[in-house]
């Protein structure tokens, strides 16, 4: 900036400068006054504008998130969910097309409470922020351009699904179901479920709705087919029958398994008792075992095949896994690590510590189904931009090959024994061979609980030598029925998943 | 219309001025525009053209009456009068927003300290010039400042504590700064005392220590200025200094666009005080930046007229209006900015206010007068 000199001469008597300089001086001032502030205008929109942006105050992140429909899930091709126009300051809340009945899978995506599960995973592609969703990257940022929210395809079978929720009915328990040959979950639900459109949005509606939700004692919100452990009881045998094939501990399933009768743990003079008299009797097969669910047998070929292979074979299974990410991370499945041998004959009939989430006894069935192979589970098979385009695809994932496929093929026997001959009848399907293992186990103090009623099978057509196209897990938990039996109970709910499946 | 007026009786005046002033004029009845229309039942864009139109119109009036800046002189003891009364006026008023600084005459309100702001630049820039060398030379000298004589201090001191005072007791802390901070801009130009200067800050420190001790109006604000994100760690919620940063921030560099920003999470005053913010969030910093350099052009022309002319009246008035407008952009933006603290005050010609803009186009007015003088090639007879 320069200034002109007066052309004329002013008065600067005593040698002090004129007006000319000091004007000059004080115009300097007045610019820096407006320098001071394009700096500071600088420092704020420039330099702390990222941490102003997300400041927890600051609702404009929020405002812009709601300001388009949010992508959507699909099961079968078709969107389960959708958004509605608000006519508030957030413009787009979330609609689900049946919400009690796919809960379990989309989880929640509230503007007041947040966004769990697949909606929480998946976020940042349903609402558009996801980076691969961008065409032009620097044009966008330059524009503002906001992206479409994309979609996730599910891997549900919504007749599997419909099959499971109305299967469970008022009882609380849950269903997993899994496509045993690439872990492609078709069903999980949960009851009692809940409304994931009844708290979307930000009105007092919506938040009476959640405080109901949050205040009631059967915990509707909890997502029981991934989220909760139970004790497996009895279905867990399956594993150890794997085990101990797979180690040599049984060769022949015909054979007399040397388990003795009474079977008292070792280190204890407690006997591990049957919960039928046909159990009780010495040389029993392992086929016998199995299909009469016979806790002596089972428990003395666990202590036999030993601590640390009973918790290898486990693992092959889920258990002790932490970070069972399916995306939405399932609860960790526990099989003790550190045990004496009683403990462990308990924890090889599914009792003690052991206890296991729906989705962990699905893949145990799966496992039995593929030939050993126990794959990856996974919800989702692909994440694609709002025009359909592919963003993502899922490929199936070996998880644990688990044993070879001979031992399979005689743990198949031993559960479709349990389906033809035991206490799994009522699990049979005309025109399809089943294989299961039920399961009742015993929970709280001194056992007084009701009963977890549980059964686990897969299925396929008659006379098909193909890899099983569902393998399934139910759970009953505090069912009102007399007598709680895995066979009774949850037994029929599996063969109906099952029916859904096969009969697509 | 007005640029014919200033062809016919200001030729040679500053061929900047005008354009900046219509186009500072015209961002903000567009910025007034767009938030109108996010705020129900409102009208404010219609009644500020209404306003623009009445001061264009005492623009071109200013120019066509006031042939010779330097009649102005002569009015100056009556001009701090009036102002003086205008500043006293709203007192009597009730006060709006935590301040008394309106007048309220049925639908009818402004704000006189406005309009005083003229007068009293008015009658600083006739004052200093007819004592300046009183004022520089004589005195005793105290350790190496050279204090003026009181009788010829005494007048200047008692005004200024006067409308100082006033406005203190009016809680209008951005009017007071405002004239402290011309006050002291034109003595020193007058004068050239450094010294003074330094009186001055001593001065502006020790009276801005004792308010903020004393009114909580003005504590608070320092609080907010100093922690302006406090509230919300406080569970408060933002406040409006977090908001406008908020909306600052949210424009970045390019900007929003207009009408895609959110600054009516500001609350209140966002087409007045706060308007600034929604220049920011929406134009981005490069808007802002053209807004800086709009009113730096205005401020320097100002100068650059002040320091061509030749006679002390009109220098220090032209000086003192440039001021005038300089500290004012500060004292509003710099509020916003959270450089210092917020001070209820309208950026010139952006900001709603049928005052501020009537007033900011006299200012205008009375720099084409004075720069119309200054680049007149051969001076004429009278001059």
């Amino acid at each position: 900036m320069r200034f002109t000199r007066p052309a004329g001469t002013n008065g600067s008597p005593q040698g002090l400068p004129g007006i000319s300089t000091t004007g000059r001086r004080a115009g300097t001032f007045c610019m820096l006054l407006i320098v001071a502030l394009a700096l500071q205008a600088t420092r704020v929109q420039v330099f702390q504008k990222k941490e102003l942006d997300h400041n927890s105050a600051n609702q404009r992140a929020t405002i812009q998130r709601y300001s388009q429909p949010r992508g959507n899930l699909l099961v079968a091709g078709q969107p389960v969910t959708g958004s509605a126009e608000t006519g508030g300051r957030y413009a787009y809340k979330r609609t689900y097309t049946d919400g009690a009945l796919y809960a379990a899978v989309t989880g929640y995506s509230s503007q007041t409470y947040g966004n769990t599960q697949l909606e929480g995973v998946y976020d940042d592609l349903l609402s558009g922020t996801d980076p691969r969703l961008a065409g032009w990257a620097v044009w966008d940022a330059v524009t503002r351009q906001q992206q479409p929210g994309g979609d996730v395809v599910t891997t549900i079978d919504p007749a599997a699904q419909r099959a499971a929720t109305q299967g469970l009915g008022n009882q609380k328990g849950a269903v997993a179901a899994i496509e045993p040959a690439t872990g492609r979950i078709l069903a999980l639900a949960s009851t009692p479920g809940y409304d994931p459109g009844s708290f979307a949005g930000t009105s007092t509606a919506d938040q009476a709705a959640w405080e109901k939700l949050q205040d009631d004692p059967d915990q509707p919100m909890l997502n029981r087919a991934l989220r909760q452990i139970y004790p497996p009881g009895s279905t867990f045998k399956v594993v150890t029958a794997a085990a101990a094939l797979a180690n040599g501990v049984v060769t022949d399933i015909d054979a007399p398994t040397g388990a003795p009768y009474p079977y008292v743990m070792p280190g204890t003079t407690t006997p591990l008792n049957n919960d039928t008299g046909a159990c009780d009797r010495a040389g029993l097969s392992l086929d016998e075992a199995v299909t009469l669910s016979c806790n002596s047998v089972m428990g003395y070929l666990g202590v036999q095949v030993g601590l640390d292979r009973m918790t290898a074979m486990a693992r092959n299974f889920g258990f002790n896994d932490a970070k069972l990410d399916v995306p939405v991370r399932a609860a960790r499945a526990n099989f003790d690590t550190d045990m004496n041998e009683s403990q462990l004959a308990l924890s090889s009939i599914g009792q003690y510590d052991t206890a296991a989430t729906p989705l962990v006894m699905a893949m145990v069935a799966a496992g039995a189904a593929n030939d050993g192979q126990v794959m990856y589970p996974q919800l989702v098979d692909k994440l694609t931009k709002a025009d359909g385009s592919q963003v993502q695809l899922m490929h199936p994932t070996l998880y644990r090959q688990a044993f070879g496929s001979s031992v399979a093929r005689q743990l198949q026997q031993l559960m479709v024994g349990v389906v033809e001959n035991g206490t799994g009848r009522n699990a049979r399907i005309p025109g399809a061979e089943v294989g299961g293992k039920t399961g009742t186990a015993q929970h709280g103090v001194d056992n007084t609980g009701t009963p977890y009623a549980w059964f686990i099978a897969w299925a396929r057509p008659a006379g098909s030598a193909a890899v099983p196209p569902v393998a399934v897990a139910v759970v009953v938990a505090d069912s009102q029925a007399d007598d709680v039996t895995g066979g009774g109970l949850a037994a029929p709910i599996a063969k109906s998943v099952m029916q859904a499946v096969l009969g697509r | 219309m007005a640029h014919a007026a200033v062809r016919w009786r200001a030729t040679w005046a500053d061929p900047l001025l005008l354009p900046i002033a219509v186009l500072l004029n015209g961002i903000g009845l567009v910025v007034i525009y767009r938030l109108d229309r996010n705020t129900p039942n409102s009208e404010a864009a219609p009644t500020q053209l209404l306003w623009s139109t009445l001061g264009v119109g005492l623009f071109i009036a200013v120019l066509l009456l006031l042939r010779d800046h330097r009649r102005l002189q002569r009015y100056a003891y009556v001009g701090a009068f009036v102002a003086l009364v205008l500043l006293v006026l709203p007192v009597f008023f009730p006060p709006v927003y935590g301040s008394r600084i309106w007048i309220t005459l049925g639908p009818l309100s402004f704000q006189p300290g406005e309009f005083a702001k003229i007068l009293l630049a008015v009658f600083f820039a006739a004052y200093l010039a007819a004592h300046r060398d009183a004022l520089a030379l004589t005195g005793r000298k105290v350790l190496w400042f050279q204090l003026p004589l009181g009788r010829v201090l005494g007048p200047v001191l008692l005004i200024w504590a006067a409308f100082v005072g006033v406005l203190v007791l009016e809680t209008d802390l951005g009017t007071s700064l405002l004239f402290f901070g011309l006050f002291v801009v034109m003595l020193y130009v007058a004068t050239a005392r450094t010294g003074w200067i330094v009186i001055g800050l001593l001065l502006s420190a020790l009276a801005a220590v004792g308010v903020g001790w004393l009114s909580p109006h003005v504590h608070s604000r320092v609080t907010e200025w100093l922690h302006p994100l406090a509230s919300i760690g406080a569970g408060q919620g933002a406040n409006q200094i977090a908001q406008s940063l908020f909306a600052f921030a949210w424009g970045g560099q390019l900007g929003t666009g207009l009408g895609l920003g959110h600054s009516s999470l500001i609350g209140f005053a966002t087409k007045s005080d706060f308007i600034l913010a929604t220049v920011g969030e929406e134009l981005g910093l490069t808007g802002l930046f053209a807004v800086f350099l709009l009113y730096a052009l205005l401020v320097s022309r100002g100068f650059r007229t002040g320091i061509a002319l030749r006679d002390p009246f009109g220098r220090l008035l032209a000086i003192g209006l440039a001021a005038l407008v300089a500290i004012q952009v500060f004292v509003v933006a710099g509020g916003v900015l959270d450089l210092i603290p917020l001070t209820g005050m309208t950026l010139p010609f952006i900001a709603q206010g049928g005052s501020s803009v009537v007033t900011n186009w006299v200012i205008v007015a009375l720099l084409v007068r004075t720069s119309d003088l200054a680049r007149r090639p051969v001076p004429e007879e009278d001059a």
